[in-house]
């Protein structure tokens, strides 16, 4: 046995709610006392007994590789204008398919709802009319673009790509934290961690059935020519970057490239006629689809940032006009507003009739008279988030925060309510990460990503799991010290696959994370490879003969000049001097070679 | 395929062959600095310096080799540096300079060798390759020029030969003696050795026809091969007497047509536009 999870449960004051309940742990059961460690989980039974045979340092060792190798593919994310690389951890998380399919089933129900919503928004707005929504808060939401209105794609998606990030309460019940439905990013970071995870812990997938991720640009590539402009065959679709300074540009590049699609610059992009083009070396190629990764603002100089180099001018236009399709949509951020979360579980029943599958978190609307006047007397115990901000910026946590703070942050909620949410400090669940001192608990959440094509939404089984790693840190990102972790749907039919076959590391890891199914090759035999007749093996009589001329030639050399015959090895060795002698003034110089 | 990604490979295949060019060049010139003790150091090294078009500082007295060494191999703010075109240390001990320059020359041959036996020969691989052919032409005029420039302490033709690892291969062609006319002979117009200036030349215009392959039924379109097959038919079909006698002259002018080459295939297949800038209404 391992010493892997020694001391698991030493954190001195682990951290709880108010109430006095401590986070809900991923891989024990109840709270693991200092006597020992309490029963591992059901999912995580098979993962918990492979680790505990491992020591410490057995686990580093694999791990160690990991980083290197993400430096040098390029995986990084931009910590303070530095190339780090995006720390991965040993440890997956586990989820059992049976609960995977609620996860499945509430995303897919959310991402509907906001499809209708955001149709909604930008067409007749029949949710104000019926009540559901204050008509100032879409007008008042930051990301609700005008410009936008009255577009609609040809298929009726505005949301191609979605994550929703989920968070698993001290309950144990998975809740939705916030919507990402204008250009989410992470998923080259699921689909290379999974890759580096069937290379340091093979022996676990061939166990567990994981479900693969590879499928994931397949869908995205459907879901993109599916949303092209009608009566175009063959659309061109392309990724659309804001170029090699951004974060994400890692993600750009492999997208295109598991794509098999061209990765695009704003100056790469013209407009002309209400049409878009990209240069190409065999002058202008039409453009119909394009991925953008670029935000709304950057997009088109003509509607948005004048500024912007980002962008082509006309691109709205041309989307107006339906000559192209920007996917996702502008304008989706209406719906990424933290006030319009608040509502997503009415909008779940207005639109779809359907009850929400995932709960929201307890939210207080600051707009509310009541609510602002509870919040602000309780601002130290509650987390308040602007409305606009994404990943934990500008989150204020009430139990770690100053009295010098909390006074700032009041003054601000009580000049701008509309501005600000407030949710009660919620435990994220905890996850064993290997860290500096040992295994020990981190609070983590979930990124599942979905892909809207227009006739289903797709759910890629896993997401990204994001790990805090300073003991404690609730908020979860990497800009603030995060890593992540692959993240295991285990049971369940494989689908599209019979029986693993007896395929290797290289086909595990295929078939986990790239696009192509790994399949076992039998081959049938064939025919000898050539060789030259000169490489024919030589009889040891050959070559005999032909070291014998060379004596005779040496002895009968040196015979003339009397020179005993125990000196004939003297000679050969002069003779081959005489011939190195030349080769060495090539040789110098550094010519001959390559 | 994409303007800005073509032009991206075309640099690139210009940059490896930029390295590796320059590598061999201070490899062997430094060699044979530290062998020949007759050889003055200053006009030697200024005139290396010259051939990569850059110059030592005003006022500098006695430019040594350590001098090149830091302009041309490690210097990260000279454009024709080496360092400019790959990661690399920025200081060498002279002890360690041919190590460095033997590891650049195989970096640039693993660029080389791992494209030219995994991309499939579309574009993509036509303009890397033009890009390369166009450097090597560029170079080894550049190399031609020299000799009859420094005509009294300038490197020997063995020298050259050997800058451009031709020296073996010019050995089994004219077996023997180096001629100053063989030599300069057999690096301008040898039809099969690869960096030649005559081969490089074929090279270029053969990737350029496989990226435009139009057949005109008068004369040429394609400015490029235009500027090309000129100075190809003038170097191939001229009495080479005639061109020795005017090297430097002649080696201006290839170095003159690729500059031109380089701005016509920009001008053809990389347009770059004056980036719009939106300023809004003015009122």
């Amino acid at each position: 046995m391992g010493d892997l999870f020694e001391g698991y449960g030493s954190t001195l004051a682990p951290r709880k709610t108010v109430s006095g309940v401590p986070a809900f742990d991923e891989m024990f059961e109840a709270s693991v006392g200092a006597e020992g460690l309490a029963p591992s989980r059901a999912a995580y039974r098979e993962l918990y007994q492979a680790l505990a045979q491992l020591t410490q340092e057995e686990l580093r060792g694999r791990t160690e590789s990991l980083a290197s190798s993400y430096l040098a593919q390029g995986v990084t994310f931009d910590f303070a204008g530095e190339e780090r690389p995006f720390p991965l951890d040993a440890v997956p998380r586990v989820i059992a398919y049976d609960e995977w399919t609620t996860i499945e089933k509430g995303v897919q129900q959310r991402v509907r709802a906001l499809e209708a919503f955001l149709d909604d928004a930008y067409g007749y707005q029949h949710c104000v009319r019926d009540g559901v929504l204050p008509a100032a808060l879409i007008a008042s939401s930051q990301y609700f673009y005008r410009q936008a209105s009255g577009i609609h794609a040809a298929n009726g998606v505005r949301i191609q790509v979605a994550g929703i990030d989920l968070i698993r309460d001290e309950h144990g019940e998975m809740r939705v934290l916030e919507d990402n439905v204008r250009v989410p990013s992470g998923v080259s970071y699921v689909i290379s961690n999974r890759r580096v995870m069937a290379q340091t812990l093979p022996e676990l997938f061939h166990s567990m059935r994981v479900q693969p991720v590879g499928d994931y640009p397949n869908k995205l590539l459907q879901a993109l020519r599916a949303s092209a402009p009608s009566g175009i065959d063959d659309p061109n679709v392309v990724v659309l970057t804001p170029g090699v300074y951004n974060s994400a540009y890692f993600e750009h590049t492999l997208l295109a490239r598991l794509m098999g699609i061209e990765l695009v610059e704003g100056r790469d992009l013209q407009c002309i006629g209400g049409k878009v083009f990209m240069r190409t070396t065999r002058g202008l190629k039409r453009v119909d689809v394009i991925y953008r990764r670029v935000d709304d603002d950057f997009l088109d100089p003509l509607q948005f940032r004048a500024d912007s180099m980002l962008g082509a001018p006309g691109l709205m236009l041309a989307a107006r006009l339906g000559n192209v399709t920007i996917a996702n949509a502008v304008g989706n951020g209406v719906a990424d507003d933290k006030l319009l979360y608040t509502y997503v579980p009415d909008l779940i029943r207005y639109y779809l009739a359907e009850e929400p599958i995932l709960k929201n978190v307890d939210t207080w609307r600051l707009e509310e008279p009541a609510a602002l006047e509870e919040v602000l007397d309780r601002l130290d115990e509650l987390v308040v988030k602007p409305v606009d901000g994404s990943g934990g910026k500008g989150l204020v946590v009430g139990p770690d925060a100053s009295p010098a703070e909390l006074n700032k942050l009041r003054k601000k909620l009580i000049a701008d309510p509309r501005g600000w949410i407030a949710q009660p400090v919620i435990m994220l669940s905890t996850i064993p990460t290997l860290v500096e001192d040992g295994m020990r608990p981190r609070h983590a959440d979930l990124r599942p990503f979905a892909v809207n094509n227009g006739d289903e939404v797709w759910v890629l089984p896993g997401g990204l799991t994001r790990v805090a790693l300073p003991e404690g840190q609730l908020v979860v990102n990497s800009s603030q010290g995060g890593g992540s972790k692959d993240t295991w749907i285990v049971g369940g039919d494989a689908p599209q696959r019979g029986l693993r076959g007896p395929d290797g590391l290289a086909g595990l890891v295929a078939d986990q994370a790239s696009v192509t199914q790994a399949i076992p090759i039998i081959y049938d035999p064939q025919d000898e490879q050539t060789h030259s007749p000169q490489d024919r093996p030589r009889s040891m009589a050959e070559q005999q003969e032909q070291q014998q001329q060379e004596q005779q030639q040496q002895a009968s050399a040196s015979l003339p000049n009397h020179v005993p015959k125990n000196a004939a090895s003297e000679g050969l060795d002069q003779h081959h001097l005489g011939h190195g002698l030349p080769e060495v003034g090539h040789g110098r110089g550094g010519e001959g070679g390559c | 395929m994409l303007s800005r990604i073509a032009e991206s490979l075309f640099w690139i295949g210009r940059y490896i062959e930029r390295a590796d060019g320059t590598a061999r060049i201070l490899d062997v010139h430094l060699q044979l600095l530290l062998e020949d003790p007759w050889v003055d150091e200053d006009t030697a090294c200024r005139s290396l310096m010259g051939v990569m078009g850059s110059f030592p500082p005003e006022g500098t007295e006695k430019v040594t080799r350590s001098d090149v060494l830091t302009s041309l191999a490690v210097d990260r703010t000279n454009p024709s540096s080496i360092t400019t075109y790959s990661r690399m240390p920025r200081r060498i001990n002279n002890e360690k300079v041919h190590e460095f320059f033997q590891w650049v020359r195989e970096r640039s041959a693993l660029a080389v060798g791992i494209t030219d036996s995994s991309t499939s020969r579309d574009e993509a691989w036509q303009f890397l390759a033009l890009g390369r052919a166009i450097e090597r032409t560029d170079m080894t005029a550049r190399l031609l020029a020299t000799r009859s420039l420094t005509e009294a302490s300038g490197p020997s033709w063995t020298t050259i030969l050997r800058s451009c690892g031709a020296y073996e291969a010019y050995l089994r062609t004219y077996r023997g003696m180096p001629s100053a006319s063989n030599a300069a002979e057999f690096l301008l117009l040898d039809r099969l050795f690869p960096r030649s200036v005559i081969h490089s030349i074929a090279r270029a215009e053969k990737c350029m026809s496989a990226i435009d392959p139009v057949a005109d039924r008068v004369g040429h379109s394609n400015t490029v091969l235009r500027a090309l097959g000129r100075i190809r038919n003038d170097l191939e079909y001229r009495p080479i007497e005639e061109i020795l006698s005017e090297l430097p002259e002649h080696m201006e002018q290839v170095q003159k047509v690729t500059r031109e080459a380089s701005e016509a295939i920009r001008a053809r297949f990389f347009p770059t536009h004056a980036e719009p800038s939106w300023i809004g209404e003015t009122s």
